[in-house]
Parts: C-alpha cells; sequence; structure tokens
C-alpha cells in the first residue's frame, strides 16, 4: 500500500528525515513512535502530498508522490497535527464542504456527513460552531473529516494529543474501530498508545528509523534483563544486602520514597523469592510488579546499542 | 470548477459572518455618500449660477460633473479597503493551518486561487452594488447619459479586480494579515502612481510608466470610451498576480 525509499527532507540546511526505507501493507495498523523533531510529522506530511521530498520516491496505493500526487490525495485522509478546522464555520458546513473538496459527489455528500457524524460520536454538536467545540470535539471534527470520502489509507498525526483521559480512550477506541476496514498509519509519543492500536511499529529518532518491528518483538529482543519495582512496608537498613543474597538478582538499587529496583535475569519469576524474604524478614510488601519497557529506556537502548555498535 | 465554486461559497459565509465585512461596508458607504453628496452640491451651485448666466448652459453636464469624479474618488476609497478584504485569504489559512486541508484535497491550487480571487471580488462587488444607489439617485432627477456609467463601472471593476489580484497575492507571501495588508497597500499604491515618474523619465520609459500606471487606464473608461488595449492590460495584470500567487505557493509546496 504504502512503500517508502530512501526518503529525504530538507528544510533549508536542516535534514529532517534521512533515507526513511519502510512499506505498509494493506489493512496494517502501523505506529511512528519518537520524539519530538523525530521527523514524524515531516515524514507524514510528504505521504500525504503536503509537500514533496527533497530526495527520494514513495509510493502511495501504487501512485507516484511526485508524479500522481492528485490521485494519491483521493485516496488518503489525513488529520494533521494541528487539526484543519475553519474555527468560524458550523461542524456539518465544515464537513459538507470536506467532503466537496474530497470529491465525494454532490448527491452523496449528505449522507457522507451524516456517516461520519455518526461514527465520530459528533450527533450532537453537528449544528454548533467548530470554534466554540472543546478540544477533544474539535480532535474528532478532525478525524471526520479525514473520513469523509471513505479513504483506503488514513494518517493521523498524534491523534489523541491534548485531550483528557476518558476521551483519549475513546478517541482510541473510534481508531480500533476504523482499523478494521482501513490502513492507518499513526504518530505518537506515548508507547502504551501505539502498544494499544498498532501491529507494528517504526520508531524514528533524529529522521532516521531506529528500529522496525512489532511490539513485542520490540520489546524482547531489546530487553536482556527483567526489572521488578519493590516497595516494602517497613523499610530496614539490610534490605539491599538481603535481597542481593538472592540467586539470579543481578543488581538492586534504593530509590526515592522506600522503593527498590530490583534488576534479574530474564524469565527467573524471582517475585515469589522476594515475597519470601521480605515476609520472613518482616519488611512487608506494599508493593511488588514488573516494570515494563518505557518509551525512554527503548530510546535509550536503541541509541545507545548503536552508537556501541558504531565505535 | 465545481471545487472553486465550494472555495467562494466558503469564504463568503466567513466573509458575511466576521464583522469585517459590515464594518468594512459601512465605512465605505459613508466615505463615498460624503464625497458623493459634496460634488452634487458643488454642481447644483454651479448649474444654479450657469442657469443665472444665460448661454452658458453647455458644457454642465451629470456624467462628467457628478459621475465622473464620484467614480474616481471611489477608486481611492476602494485602494484603502481592499486590502483589508484580501489580506485574509491565504495570511489566515496558513496561521490557522487550514491550508492543509485545502492541500491535501485533490483539487488544483489553480482552483483554490481563482476561489478565493473570485470571492474577493464578489464582496467588493457587493459594497459597489450598494454604492449605486447614487447614480440611480441622478437618474430620477436628472437625465445622465448611461453609456459612461456603464463603461465607468466596468473599468472600476477591472480595476478593482488588480487590486484584488494584487491583494491576494501579498496574502500568499505570509502568514501575518497586518503585514499581507501592508505589502498590498503599498504595492497598489504603487501601481497607481507608477505613471508620476513619467515626467522625470526619458520619453520611451515614460511611456511604459504610463502605460503600467492602473489609474491612467480609468479614464477612458470613465469618459465612456472601452478602448481594448486597457481592458486588455488590465486583464493580463489580474492573470499576471494569480500567476504569480501560483509560483509562490507552488513553491512553498515544493521546497
Ligand atoms: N517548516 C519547517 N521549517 C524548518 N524546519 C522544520 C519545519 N518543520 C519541521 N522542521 C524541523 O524538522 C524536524 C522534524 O520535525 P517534525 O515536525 O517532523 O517532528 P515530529 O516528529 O513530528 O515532532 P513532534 O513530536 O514534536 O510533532 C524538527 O527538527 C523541526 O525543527
Ligand atoms: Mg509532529
Amino acid at each position: 500500500m504504502i512503500e517508502v525509499e530512501n526518503l529525504s527532507k530538507f528544510y533549508g540546511p536542516r535534514q529532517a528525515i534521512k533515507g526513511l526505507n519502510f512499506s505498509v501493507e494493506s489493512g496494517e495498523v502501523v505506529g511512528f513512535l519518537g520524539p519530538n523533531g523525530a521527523g514524524k510529522s515531516t515524514t507524514m506530511n510528504i505521504l500525504c502530498c503536503i509537500m514533496p521530498a527533497s530526495e527520494g520516491s514513495a509510493r502511495v496505493c501504487g501512485y507516484d508522490i511526485f508524479e500522481q500526487s492528485l490521485e494519491i490525495r483521493k485516496n488518503i485522509g489525513y488529520l494533521p497535527e494541528n487539526p484543519p478546522l475553519y474555527q468560524d464555520m458550523v461542524v456539518s458546513d465544515y464537513l459538507a464542504f470536506s467532503a466537496g473538496i474530497r470529491g465525494v459527489a454532490k448527491s452523496s455528500v449528505a449522507s457522507a456527513r451524516d456517516r461520519v457524524l455518526e461514527k465520530c460520536g459528533l450527533k450532537e454538536v453537528g449544528h454548533r460552531i467548530i470554534g466554540k467545540l472543546s478540544k477533544g470535539y474539535q480532535q474528532r471534527v478532525g478525524i471526520a473529516q479525514a473520513l469523509i470520502h471513505d479513504p483506503k489509507i488514513l494518517v493521523l498525526d498524534e491523534p489523541t494529543s491534548g485531550l483528557d483521559p476518558i476521551q483519549i480512550i475513546e478517541i482510541r477506541k473510534l481508531i480500533k474501530e476504523l482499523a478494521e476496514s482501513h490502513t492507518i498509519i499513526l504518530s505518537s509519543h506515548i508507547l502504551p498508545e501505539i502498544t494499544q492500536i498498532c501491529q507494528r511499529v517504526i520508531i524514528i529518532n533524529e529522521g532516521e528509523i531506529a528500529a522496525v518491528d512489532s511490539l513485542e518483538g520490540l520489546t524482547a529482543s531489546l530487553r536482556k534483563t527483567e526489572r521488578l519495582r519493590f516497595k516494602p512496608r517497613n523499610p530496614s537498613p539490610g534490605i539491599v544486602e538481603g535481597l542481593k543474597g538472592l540467586e539470579k538478582i543481578l543488581s538492586v538499587t534504593e530509590e526515592d520514597d522506600g522503593l527498590f529496583q530490583i534488576e534479574c535475569e530474564l524469565e527467573s519469576n524471582i517475585q515469589d523469592k522476594v515475597a519470601e524474604l521480605a515476609l520472613s524478614n518482616q519488611w512487608g510488601i506494599v508493593e511488588l510488579s514488573p516494570l515494563s519497557l518505557t518509551l525512554e529506556d527503548i530510546f535509550l537502548k536503541l541509541t545507545t546499542e548503536e552508537s556501541e555498535v558504531a565505535s | 470548477m465545481k471545487n472553486t465554486l465550494l472555495i467562494i461559497k466558503r469564504e463568503l459565509g466567513s466573509f458575511f459572518q466576521s464583522p469585517i465585512f459590515y464594518v468594512l461596508t459601512t465605512v465605505f458607504l459613508v466615505l463615498y455618500s460624503f464625497i458623493f453628496q459634496n460634488i452634487l452640491a458643488f454642481f447644483s451651485m454651479q448649474s444654479y449660477q450657469a442657469g443665472q448666466i444665460q448661454g452658458m448652459n453647455i458644457g454642465l453636464n451629470l456624467n462628467d460633473m457628478v459621475i465622473a469624479p464620484s467614480f474616481q474618488n471611489m477608486a481611492v476609497i476602494l485602494l484603502l479597503m481592499i486590502p483589508i478584504v484580501t489580506m485574509r485569504s491565504f495570511s489566515e489559512e496558513k496561521k490557522s493551518k487550514t491550508i492543509t486541508l485545502l492541500l491535501s484535497s485533490p483539487i488544483h491550487l489553480k482552483e483554490i486561487i481563482l476561489g478565493k480571487f473570485l470571492a474577493c471580488f464578489l464582496v467588493v462587488a457587493l459594497m459597489m452594488a450598494l454604492s449605486s444607489y447614487s447614480v440611480m439617485f441622478l437618474w430620477m432627477v436628472g437625465e445622465p447619459e448611461i453609456g459612461p456609467i456603464v463603461s465607468g463601472y466596468l473599468g472600476l471593476l477591472l480595476m478593482t479586480g488588480c487590486y484584488i489580484s494584487i491583494g491576494v497575492f501579498a496574502s500568499s507571501l505570509t502568514d501575518n494579515q497586518i503585514i499581507s495588508a501592508v505589502i498590498s497597500f503599498g504595492f497598489m499604491l504603487f501601481m497607481w502612481i507608477i505613471g508620476w515618474g513619467a515626467q522625470s523619465a526619458g520619453p520611451n520609459l515614460g511611456a511604459v510608466l504610463e502605460y503600467l500606471s492602473l489609474i491612467d487606464h480609468l479614464e477612458n473608461f470613465l469618459k465612456g470610451i472601452i478602448d481594448s488595449s486597457d481592458v486588455i492590460y488590465y486583464l493580463t495584470f489580474i492573470v499576471f498576480g494569480l500567476f504569480l500567487t501560483h509560483r509562490i505557493l507552488d513553491s512553498k509546496r515544493w521546497r
């Protein structure tokens, strides 16, 4: 569905993305993950033919981004980082306008509009002025606009940024529904979000692809050790020493608030042992839980490993 | 074409929602009415005096003494008003990033530019239509010739088109509406007074400068003469401005 080859983009002398290569199959849901300034939005803008690449090529639905951008734009629905909403327009007029310029035939504009109003939960606010809606509803209108012409591909740039937790859950639910019938690319800073929605993740850092993998694959390949968080009820001086005495435990570090971080070998199932020790020494247990890799960990690992290889 | 119509419709909708349009139209009508009323008062005084003196009735007609100067003044007022009409067109879209909606849609850049241009044009044409009460009033009290009125409106509309073409171009340069208005105002004024350089420039350059001046081409229209060279000048000017706008937006896109 999408093939990207050697894609680069210069903003003046600054290179925002550096020779990206990846492809997205039909029906897939792919996440772009990366810190601020990684080049996610730039890549998306290029794929949606908002601006051209400086070097390299990309094909979307078999059409070339340089030569056949009009065809691509017919097949792609785009929610940019800043939803392109005319603040002074009424929601339903705005959607009808979007439908019109996205090439929906005049006779089906009304039905397309009603379909997305329904789908994005906008029915009650259809007659209201966009500028007066809350951020969450504005974001929905942005998504509705991307769906209006029933495109094959959806490109969503940080669809949940700036929303409250309840809205985030609802938008994620909506995206999951959409994933059943669309190819989706979405970007995010938030790992759990990608974990929940995407089948595959492309990690971009400083304009380069740091990794492409399914999420399980990625965490598995990066994990050399497991980590646990342990909080005893009665902190006592001997805890670190005591824990270190256990088999398979590699290191123990004491953190603030009486928390301990335990690093152990993979699949050592050390929790039982830790619990036994804690109870027999009357340390008590407030918390004992595995720590999953965070986005920062993944980045740190990827970047440090790469520099290790390089040096 | 369908896309252009959609854009015109949206633009007009947002014009009529914003207070700018109403304020602008009011100021325009007040200024114009004031000038028109003064010109008319002066004319009635003159014709009264002419009536006193036998045989001086020749040479005093409504067209030359009221309509032509009123239209000339209207051209000046429009020069001040049109930058405010056009400043929004692309600057606002850029600022609020709504331009990505247009750019990510399967429509041509020309359709967008034409839509913006025509929307502004219709707004100004509406303002002019409201001001035509003055001509109708003359119609009721006197007997103006219809020819120069029609050609005068045609000339004004063509000149308005040039102003708007400049304004739309200026708004494609920046996402700041104030800067856009200032650039277009400066450029319009320059194109207006460029003919003043004619006297000091050599005969060849002088002729060119005179030909380029926006206002000089209006004279014929106000006299009731529709010269094809004037029409071609205005139309070329409009198309050239829109062409430059296209180049600007396209190059921004492709960079
Ligand atoms: N219009 C522009 N002109 C110049 N530089 C730009 C422009 N847009 C982006 N950049 C630069 O290109 C790099 C990539 O930006 P981009 O917006 O693609 O990052 P991103 O991954 O979307 O970041 P974020 O998570 O903050 O949205 C950044 O360093 C940014 O400063
Ligand atoms: Mg971004």
